[in-house]
């Protein structure tokens, strides 16, 4: 490579409480390149870019911009050493025209001076084929407006290292192909950009290198030109990990819960799942691999009924009655009452199951408070359910009585999924259930999946460990972009195949099942 | 039409002791926070001037440019030490926006009390100070509605269009008005959140402070008058939701809630009013009207949802910065 290095980092390492996300990573990056930065979710590629964009301070190494070493404390730092970042989430003033934001914080040399102002901007707008009105404001404006303002406002500040983090995540094919036109044209002007990626297809499409990261650690850089799908994949996933874990065979299934040809958008349009079919079945778990954000939530929350639906049906065997019923026609409540439990562990774990300033008794009753018939709460039965699953879970606490939120992490997620599964549910749906778990605590809450397995329960996992999901799922049903990719088969499944099937390389398979009754609906 | 006139010369300056409790509070609120200190803060900044005023009227020899000078600048660091305090505690220590700020109003009434019953020992000599702050109209047409139309109310429609300029066509307006839209945003692109929040903060305060001590020296001129303050503090809290949160469309404002303050007391004074034999609950409800009005303007602006008439963005939310 003959062009000068922009930007080099050097064993840099970086953890989260016990957690390493980066571990003596070391890249460089040159002029005039783009370069990618793939990897699965949670491998660190968002956590290493935040380093040298001054959201995070490494824990150990060095960040060298154009050879010599500095230090990055702050975002602003970072635009001193001309490195500008775009993440996912836009850091924009709704109210403000997209001038205002692009100049806001901008120290100008020679007094504050709109119309001077407005020059650079179309300046830049023109020189690299941006479309883009200047007066237009920000919450009149569709996703991809709102990037590109991103965009020129990191260029405004003359960053010759652009990082755009999964830039197309919310972006139509069409307004990709203007995005890649447009960073093309930036890498021949002699900038620097660099994308955090997962999309195969993507990196093969626009970069010149690619670096693949796995677990916090860079696995290793290829030239774009020599690489193939299933060698990036293969780097990405890695090798099998064998855990042990153990898994029985489903005893007589039947068909529990059938969805199908589901879709829903989001405010903004995007389609957030994309004619979703497939059927659960009881005694057996249901694996859901796919790159995070890939319209999980939105699925199990469909089922719950907490999501709207655009289109489609999901249907229930209820066991007891022999009925079917229509779970879109019914309200969460209802939902819940037919014996469809939703465990949902979410970014924020307390936000959605427990009440942090409640202890553990009070959020037992949370489920239970319907139940009472006089005026006063029961208290009794859900202290002595909240004792048992602290007993039987190895919950780490003083007592019952102490306030969720002061528990650690494991310990919250322990006492959600306990009380879940202590409803005796019939169709059990967990996410994420062992994030930031030791072995131990997963190895406890694997165990509680399986019993419930065991006693005929449909149990939809969603996880994000491939190994995990091949050594304790029945199937595996791989989502990408809200769309379902295929269903494999968990004793039979290779990493690969679902890495593959996660990033969309592979044509969308057809669903095990071909359900068609209720299409229409 | 003599009354229209004499009506009007009440009413307008009346309203600016609203306008300068309002453009104080939509300082502070572009910041992103919601002081509902002002009306206490407004008691404080009038016993703060009052205090000075008397000072130097018992000094005595002291040339009137002076006791208006200093009397608005104890009044307006009277106040702005409120800000100040209000800003330790809800930008430093993060304390609840409407929990300070209610605390401030009762503590700054409280203050006001025991120093205005101070100055009363020496029989209120601040108003003796009164021509002084009504000048010139005090001078040129004594004793009629004139007199009302004093220095101060100039002032106050100064510092509203600068506020209004600053807030609109400056750099510093547009950083202001980041931070209390989207503090994050403004954090990342290195603006002093902080240091914004504390300025806005205490120089609202600071104006809104001037509000109180013009209601006493220039409007009603009595050593009663500050008892009235607190609630035509509230007024100035409820005009800030009237003018949209824009300084310019309050100096309108201020002038149309000082009429239909007015409105209550003044109306069933006139003799052709009283001809018509209503029963003395009408004129209780004439009171209320400021506040209908600014239900209705509530409503209206809230039907027609434009984002440029709504609140700041993050008006009432500490900001943490570990958060982002």
């Amino acid at each position: 490579m003959s062009k000068p290095i922009a930007l080099e980092m050097k064993n840099i390492s970086k953890s989260f409480g016990s957690i390493q996300a980066n571990k003596n990573v070391s890249l460089e990056v040159y002029h005039g390149e783009i370069l990618a930065i793939l990897g699965e979710n949670g491998c660190g590629k968002t956590t290493l870019m935040n380093m040298i964009a001054g959201i995070y301070f490494p824990d150990e190494g060095q960040v060298i911009v154009d050879g010599e070493e500095v230090v990055i404390a702050s975002p602003k730092d970072a635009f001193d050493h001309k490195i500008g970042m775009i993440h996912q989430h836009f850091k924009l003033v709704d109210v403000f025209t997209a001038t205002e934001n692009i100049i806001l914080g901008v120290k100008d040399a020679a007094g504050y001076s709109r119309a001077e102002a407005e020059a650079r901007v179309k300046e830049i707008t023109e020189r690299y084929g941006f479309h883009m009105d200047p007066h237009k404001k920000i919450y009149e404006m569709s996703v991809s407006e709102k990037q590109t303002v991103e965009i020129i406002k990191v260029l405004y500040r003359n960053a010759d290292i652009l990082i755009l983090d999964e830039p197309t995540a919310v972006l139509t094919p069409q307004e990709t192909e203007v995005l890649f036109n447009v960073l093309r044209r930036m890498r021949d002007d002699g900038k620097s950009v660099i994308i955090i990626t997962h999309k195969l297809h993507e990196v093969l499409a626009l970069t010149d290198r690619v670096a693949v990261l796995r677990r916090g650690e860079h696995i290793g850089t290829v030239q774009t030109a020599e690489a193939d799908e299933n060698m990036l994949t293969e780097m990405m996933v890695g090798k099998k990990v064998s855990l042990n874990i153990a898994r029985s065979e489903p005893k007589d299934p039947c068909d529990r819960l059938t969805v199908s040809h589901i879709s829903c958008c989001d405010h903004e349009g995007v389609k957030l799942l994309d004619d979703v079919s497939f059927t659960a079945r009881s005694g057996e778990i249901l694996g859901i691999a796919g790159i995070a954000g890939s319209g999980q939530r939105e699925l199990l929350e469909a089922i719950a009924g907490l999501q709207h639906l655009d289109s489609g049906e999901i249907t229930y065997l209820n066991p007891k009655t022999g009925e079917t019923v229509n779970l879109r026609d019914r309200t969460p409540l209802q939902i819940r009452e037919l014996g469809v439990r939703l465990s949902f562990v979410p970014e924020d774990r307390l936000g959605m199951g427990l009440v942090g300033n409640m202890d553990i008794v009070d959020n037992m009753m949370l489920r239970s408070y319907r139940k009472g018939h006089s005026v006063f709460v029961d208290r009794k039965k859900p202290r002595d359910l909240a004792m048992e699953i602290v007993e039987n879970l190895e919950v780490v606490t003083p007592g019952v009585t102490t306030p969720v939120r002061r528990l650690s992490g494991g310990n919250v997620q322990k006492v959600l999924v306990g009380r879940e599964i202590a409803a005796a549910p019939k169709v059990l749906m967990v996410a994420y259930p062992v994030r930031g778990l030791d072995i131990n605590s997963s190895y406890a809450i694997y165990n509680l999946l399986n019993k419930q397995k065991e006693a005929g329960t449909a149990i939809i996992f969603v996880g994000e460990d491939l190994d995990v999901l091949i050594e304790l799922c029945d199937r595996i049903m791989v989502i990408n972009s809200g769309r379902i990719t295929g269903i494999v088969d968990g004793r039979t499944a290779v990493k690969e195949e679902i890495g593959l099937l996660m990033t969309g390389s592979i044509p969308a398979a057809t669903a095990d099942q071909g359900k068609e009754e209720g299409a229409n609906g | 039409m003599k009354y229209v006139l004499d009506f009007l010369l009440n009413a307008i300056p009346l309203g600016m002791t609203f306008l300068y409790g309002s453009t104080g509070e939509i300082l502070t609120e572009k910041a992103g926070h919601l002081n509902l200190g002002i009306p206490g803060i407004m008691c404080v900044g009038a016993a703060g001037g009052c205090a000075m005023i008397q000072a130097l009227v018992l000094a005595g020899n002291v040339p009137g440019v002076f006791i208006v000078l200093l009397g608005l600048l104890a009044s307006f660091l009277a106040a702005g030490l409120m800000g100040l305090l209000y800003s330790v505690l809800t930008v430093s220590f993060k304390a609840n926006q409407n929990v300070t700020g209610l605390t401030m109003t009762i503590f700054g009434a409280g203050v006001m009390r025991f120093i205005m019953a101070g100055l009363g020992q020496q029989n209120h000599a601040y108003l003796k100070a009164l021509p002084i702050f009504r000048y010139p109209f005090s001078n040129l047409l004594p004793g009629t509605s004139w007199q009302y139309m004093g220095i101060m109310v100039y002032l106050a429609i100064i510092i509203a269009v600068v506020a209004s300029l600053v807030l609109t066509k400056t750099k510093v307006g547009l950083h202001l008005r980041a931070v209390g839209e989207n503090p994050a945003t403004a954090d990342a692109v290195g603006i002093n959140v902080g240091a914004y929040k504390y300025g806005a903060t205490i120089i609202g305060s600071g104006i809104a402070g001037l509000g109180g001590l013009f209601y006493i020296m220039n409007y009603a001129g009595s050593p009663e008058a500050y008892k009235s303050i607190e609630t035509l503090g509230w007024l100035s809290v409820a005009l800030v939701i009237f003018a949209l949160w824009r300084p310019h469309l309050s100096i309108f404002g201020s002038a149309l809630f000082g009429a239909l303050y007015l409105a209550g007391s003044y109306i069933p004074s006139i003799p052709a009013f009283q001809q018509l034999g209503l029963p003395m609950s009408f004129t209780q409800l004439l009171k209320m009207l400021p506040y209908v009005v600014t239900v209705i303007v509530l409503t209206i602006s809230s039907v027609r949802n434009k984002r440029e008439d709504q609140p700041p963005a993050a008006l009432g939310i500490n900001y943490y910065r570990e958060e982002r």
